[in-house]
Formats: C-alpha cells, sequence, structure tokens
C-alpha cells in the first residue's frame, strides 16, 4: 500500500508541484491549503504523514498540529518552515511532530523523513494490533465487550 | 531608553527587523516554489531517459511557472531595497499616496495571516509632502497593525490619502469594532514619540471607525 500523505501548505503552486514530484515517487498526496481544510481531511480520511507549514492564514500551523493531534494522535506530523519560524518549528516538535525541514527543501530530504515518519506510525500501528491481539488470546470475551 | 529619541531608535529597529523578516519568509516562499518546478523539470527528464516522453505543453507551463516565481521575488527584492533606502535621509519631498501603498505592501503578509485585505486607493493627484520617510512608513505601520487587530478576520481595510489645508492626511477606514479596541493604549509612547518627532495628529472617529493621521506639509517649518 502506497504512504498516505496530506500536504497543507498555503502557497498554492507549491503544494501542487510538491504533490506532483511526491506522486511521481509512489506517495498518495492529498493536498490542504489551509489548516482548518487539513482537520477536516484528519477527520473524514485516513493518512500515515501529514507535511504541515508553520505559518499560515487562519489557523496557523500550530494549531492545526494541536488539533490534529487531538483527532489522531499517531499520525505523524513534518513541519515545514522557513528561517524566520524555526523557534515555531521547535515549539511542534514539543507538541509531538516528528521533524522539521527548512523550506526550500531538498526532495530527497522530505523523502527520507516521510519514509522514517511511515516506519515510526507503522511501528506504533503494529504495537496496538499486537497488544490487541494478546488481550484477544487471554480473554476471548473482551472481543464480545469491545463490540 | 526613556526619551523621545530612544524610543523611535528602538522601535525604528523593531519596525525593521520585522519587515526584514516578511520580506525573507515571502522570498523563501518564492524560491521553495522555483526549487520544486525545477525539480520536477529533472524528474521528467529522468523519466525521459527512461523511455517516458517529454512533453513540450508541460515543459512550457512549468519554465513559465519559474518566470512567474522570480518576478515576484524581484518585486520583493525591489522593496526591500527601497525599504532599505528609506532610512537615507531624514526630510525628504514623498508622494504620501505612495509611501502608505508601499507600507501596505510590506503588510500584506500581516493582513493576510489575520484574514484582512488592505486597499490603499489611488489618488487622481499626488499629495505631496517633506517628511521623515522611515517615521512615517513606521507611524502608518503601527496604525496598520492596531487597525487590522481592531478590525478583525474577513474585513477590508480602505486607505485614503488627502491634501488637507495644512499638509495631508491618511485615512484608515472601515475599522469594525474600532470602539471597542483598546485606545486606552494607542497610541502608546512609541506612537506618540514618532507622531512628535513627525508633528502628525492622530485621531480615532469612533463612530465612523476611523483612524485619521493629520501631517504638515513640511516637517521642517
Amino acid at each position: 500500500m502506497k504512504t498516505r500523505v496530506l500536504l497543507v501548505d498555503d502557497e498554492k503552486e507549491f503544494v501542487e508541484t510538491l504533490s506532483e514530484r511526491l506522486s511521481l515517487r509512489s506517495y498518495d498526496v492529498t493536498t490542504s491549503l489551509s489548516g482548518d481544510d487539513a482537520v477536516e481531511k484528519v477527520k473524514n480520511h485516513l493518512f500515515d504523514v501529514i507535511i504541515l507549514d508553520v505559518l499560515m492564514p487562519g489557523m496557523s500551523g500550530i494549531e492545526t498540529l494541536r488539533e490534529i493531534k487531538k483527532i489522531k494522535p499517531l499520525i505523524e506530523v513534518i513541519m515545514l518552515t522557513g528561517n524566520a519560524t524555526v523557534e515555531t518549528a521547535i515549539e511542534g516538535l514539543k507538541l509531538g511532530a516528528l521533524d522539521f525541514l527548512l523550506k526550500p527543501c531538498e526532495t530527497e530530504d522530505l523523502v527520507v523523513k516521510i519514509n522514517k515518519a511511515y516506519d515510526k506510525k507503522a511501528e506504533h500501528d503494529e504495537r496496538i494490533r499486537a497488544a490487541k491481539v494478546a488481550e484477544i488470546v487471554a480473554s476471548p470475551r473482551s472481543v464480545l465487550n469491545e463490540n | 531608553m526613556n526619551t523621545k529619541w530612544d524610543m523611535i531608535g528602538e522601535q525604528g529597529l523593531k519596525f525593521f527587523g520585522k519587515m526584514s523578516a516578511t520580506i525573507s519568509h515571502e522570498i523563501n516562499n518564492a524560491l521553495a516554489i522555483i526549487n520544486e518546478n525545477a525539480g520536477l523539470l529533472q524528474d521528467f527528464t529522468l523519466m525521459a531517459d527512461k523511455g517516458i516522453p517529454l512533453d513540450p505543453k508541460r515543459l512550457n507551463s512549468l519554465a513559465g511557472k519559474i518566470i512567474q516565481q522570480i518576478r515576484r521575488a524581484e518585486g520583493i527584492v525591489r522593496n526591500m531595497n527601497r525599504f532599505a533606502h528609506s532610512v537615507d535621509e531624514s526630510s525628504k519631498s514623498v508622494n504620501l499616496s505612495d509611501i502608505v501603498e508601499f507600507v501596505a505592501a510590506l503588510s500584506g503578509r500581516f493582513a493576510s495571516m489575520r484574514g484582512v485585505t488592505l486597499e490603499p486607493k489611488p489618488t487622481a493627484v499626488p499629495v505631496t509632502i517633506t517628511t521623515n520617510p522611515f517615521f512615517l512608513e513606521n507611524l502608518i505601520w503601527l496604525c496598520l497593525d492596531f487597525a487590522m487587530d481592531a478590525a478583525g478576520e474577513g474585513n477590508t481595510i480602505d486607505i485614503i490619502t488627502e491634501k488637507t489645508e495644512n499638509g495631508a492626511q491618511v485615512r484608515i477606514m472601515h475599522v469594525e469594532d474600532l470602539a471597542k479596541a483598546p485606545l486606552d493604549r494607542f497610541p502608546a509612547e512609541r506612537e506618540k514619540a514618532l507622531l512628535d518627532a513627525l508633528k502628525a495628529g492622530l485621531t480615532a472617529e469612533l463612530e465612523a471607525g476611523e483612524l485619521v493621521i493629520t501631517l504638515p506639509r513640511n516637517i521642517n517649518t
């Protein structure tokens, strides 16, 4: 299955081009031009990794990150930032973002970070699945309780 | 740091820093788009090496996007250069509408972050005054900053420049909720220092939702 990436940035041209480049590298990319739209998409769709611009009109990158982590805590987020907002990106790391990248960024650096983020999420998902299996094995009736 | 000039100096540096940061951010955004489009061109050539044919229309469109971003960056750099030179002379004859338009352009990113639109209106006849350009830019920015906060998301602020009997005025209009804004803290000492240095006045027309900056025809007389 392709890694599902949500790319969030208010610069339409940037989003369109980077999205195409990531698609050429076999990622399943969805785009958002605002934090509000990104949060809606996270509520309604499944993503593995989110690439999130720090500085956006309306809901800021940090506010968007907070909302995303409330809805889907296991989604990995990579913050995109200009030099002027590195401190905000660091704040993002404290709020649970996995990493940040300075714009303009090397696509191959971004690809490495997306893959790392995907591996981390997959590992989390696998742990949760294993814990659930162990719970069912220990107490088969727990499946009924869960339902 | 208590004298008027200390305050103006400190505030001026803050203003310069803030504008430089937003300018560099804007240039970075243009560079990021150029970078991605150039990268996409590279991707296409790699694909061509593997036998996937190049589409000339697509290549032309990508080149067009790169040119568009270069133009955008050129405009930003031009503004940056103009801004840097605004400290060159402490007294100069300036076209007020031109300065208002320039400060509105510099403030564009701050406006868009707040969901506010700034619309400086052109004047039929140039409104010329002799003033300190940098102090004036700083004062207009501080007033716009306050007005944008007061206006709130989704609003458009019109900015009009007019000749008056003794000089000129800048009207910052349609500031919704101006009456609810913290006018007890505005103008603060820094704005008062700039108003004093520019021999200018500032009034808040609460019912009309307007901030009006009045300026003398010549700061030196």
